[in-house]
């Protein structure tokens, strides 16, 4: 059943469930970062109002820095003004930004230990009509494996805007992931938040779905399907990539037995990728993954994409079901 | 800032001789690194490390007030570690250690292991945005810090070089000066034939540069065009410095073939006989 202490959306399951794209909560995260701390600063390629730093630039203009289309000068513009005392966000799509300045942000950031944080925007295939060129579904991969690097994936905009004003108070490099589309809103200004920890948001004996980004949300209803086949799930919104609760599932892995990840990425390297290298060197349990099977995206509507690629509330069921056969 | 008296020259001339035995000491005790690059630059950071042309404190590298040294062409950082021995950031004892395992002295420089080196670099091309990152901050504090960005030719022909020159000139950020080591050549030859690169100048003119061509293994016009640029307001400042590759090691001067890699122990010995006697003018003590 739901875990209360999560203090989740009341109309989590009602139809009219509040949605919105995860990337407003960074837009207003930027902005009271912005206000709490004057060395903040935001930088962007070219998608100002698209990655909504159109606020930010808005209410501090001289602390707004228009980059034109130079990912990879953004990344080291924003290493050299980090050196000097600021605290740089860049934005961009994620495909681009980490994806095409993935060498700068390695060098000029994590191995300088530079106090720079990414946004990624249109992650995931549920960008939709744009297509593959756009979906970046590597990105986890690509920031988890930099040393030092921080990588957060908010399940909403909520969430979004809580992450990015916690990024702003840690030191060093951080990726935040973002999605384009209205996602619902499943977590309130109450729910607990803190960059590390994983939240439990649902209790159950039988598995653990250990998910993230909009994913948790698809995960707490197909949690809702599998009770009409007697399985009861624990959903875990494991929001921090890295550095990942390991405490928190191990815990969940130990008492479930059974464990599936969801994610809107490559199943190589991602999130569930890394929930593997935990519990394959401390309790190895049996796992399934839920994810893009090693293929690139294309055109469509968000659900059908999510659909087509095996990210739906079906998917995870027949995860869910498979792996509580396989723990019998 | 007043021009260098003959005194102040000559002295500079026996530091940069000093650090060019240095050099190819480091090499040949590292057995790997790159020769053609740092003897080239020598008379340029002897000018950066030894005259008021950049404020430091080699006693105190964290000093707020300080100028900013960026070296973007990372593989050329035995010139820097000699000129920064030699001039009091760390023991001169520490040079041979270039390359070795436990070493502060990394193959390409890396911020946290050495007080002095402002940005970990050896991937080319990501200097010049970096060093403008730190322009456009002291700027807007209000502050007046210069920073003075290292980049060789050939990595000019990294497309991030000119995001980073067109943003600069936007910005018109007049605190910023890059310095090219205009020496010709690349690892895979001579850059007009690898990637031609003229006209430089008007390059960088048309990116909204003030650009000064110079010859720049002559310390004299080193140091004023560092001044120089000072004196340049509302735009960015490129020197191009001429430099004759590997100078002051007769076999090495002009060949691209030693780019990237160090002398044998003979040829080393050779090397050092012709630094210490000025090419055989005068006798060495170690003869």
């Amino acid at each position: 059943m739901l875990k209360l202490e999560a203090k989740l959306n009341p109309k989590l399951f009602q139809a009219d469930i509040e949605q919105e794209p995860i990337r407003f909560g960074f837009g207003r995260g930027l902005v009271a970062a912005g206000k709490e701390n004057p060395n903040v600063v935001a930088l962007c390629a070219d998608l100002t109002a698209s990655v909504k730093m159109d606020d930010f630039k808005k209410e501090f203009p001289n602390r707004f820095v228009e980059v034109g289309i130079m990912e990879q000068h953004m990344a080291s513009l924003a290493a050299g003004m980090a050196a000097v005392g600021k605290i740089p966000f860049i934005a961009s799509y994620a495909m681009f930004s980490p994806g095409r300045n993935w060498e700068q942000v390695r060098t000029n950031l994590c191995y300088n230990d530079s106090n720079v944080k990414i946004a990624g925007s249109h992650a995931g295939v549920s960008v939709g009509p744009d297509g593959a060129t756009h979906q970046a579904i590597e990105d986890i991969a690509i920031t988890r494996v930099l040393p030092r690097m921080t990588v957060l994936v908010p399940c909403d905009s909520v969430e979004a805007e809580k992450a990015t004003i916690a990024t702003a108070k840690i030191k060093g490099p951080a990726y935040i992931r973002l999605a384009r589309e209205k996602t619902p809103i499943m977590t309130t200004k109450e729910t607990p938040f803190e960059i590390g920890k994983a939240e439990i948001f649902r209790e159950g004996k039988d598995v653990a779905i250990i998910a993230c980004g909009q994913l948790v949300y698809t995960a707490l209803k197909a949690a809702e399907e599998l009770v009409k086949d007697g399985i009861e799930a624990t959903i875990i919104n494991n929001h921090t990539i890295k550095p990942m609760d390991e405490t928190t599932i191990l815990r969940l892995a130990e008492q479930t037995g059974a464990v599936v990840t969801a994610e809107e990425h490559q199943i190589a390297g991602g999130m569930g990728s890394a929930v593997a290298e935990i519990l394959a060197r401390n309790h190895p349990v049996p796992m399934e993954f839920v994810g893009v099977r090693d293929r690139f995206g294309e055109s469509g509507e968000p659900n059908e994409l999510l659909e087509k690629f095996g990210m739906g509330v079906k998917d995870i069921v027949e995860a869910v079901k498979k792996i509580v056969a396989r723990k019998k | 800032m007043a021009h260098l008296t003959d005194e102040q020259l000559k002295n500079l001339e026996g530091v940069a001789c000093q650090i060019r035995q240095d050099i190819v000491e480091m090499l040949l005790e590292a057995k790997s690194g790159h020769s053609a690059g740092p003897l080239g630059m020598t008379d340029v950071f002897t000018i950066l490390y030894f005259t008021d042309a950049i404020k430091q404190d080699p006693k105190n590298p964290n000093m707020e007030e300080r100028d900013r040294i960026i070296l973007s062409n990372g593989h050329i950082c035995p010139v820097q570690y000699a000129a920064m021995a030699r001039a009091g950031y760390f023991p001169v004892d520490e040079l041979k250690t270039l390359r070795k395992f436990g070493s502060r002295l990394q193959g390409h420089p890396h911020r946290e292991k050495l007080p002095g080196i402002e940005t970990s670099s050896g991937p080319l091309g990501s200097g010049l945005s970096q060093a403008a990152g730190m322009a456009y901050g002291f700027k807007s504090d209000g502050k007046k810090n210069q920073v003075v960005c290292l980049m060789g030719d050939g990595e000019l022909d990294c497309g991030q070089i000119w995001e980073a020159a067109m943003w600069a000139g936007k910005n018109k950020l007049d605190n910023l000066t890059a310095i090219i080591d205009r020496n010709n050549i690349q690892i895979d030859g001579f850059t007009e034939d690898v990637m031609p690169l003229e006209p430089l100048k008007q390059k960088f003119e048309a990116f909204g540069w003030h650009v000064l061509e110079i010859d720049g293994n002559n310390l004299r016009d080193v140091h004023d065009a560092i001044f120089e640029a000072r004196a340049i307001f509302e735009k960015p400042v490129c020197i191009i410095a001429h430099t004759i590759p590997g100078k002051g090691v007769d076999f090495m001067e002009f060949d691209f073939t030693w780019h990237g890699k160090p002398p044998n122990a003979e040829e080393g010995k050779k090397a050092l006989e012709e630094l210490r006697t000025l090419g055989g003018k005068i006798k060495s003590e170690s003869q």
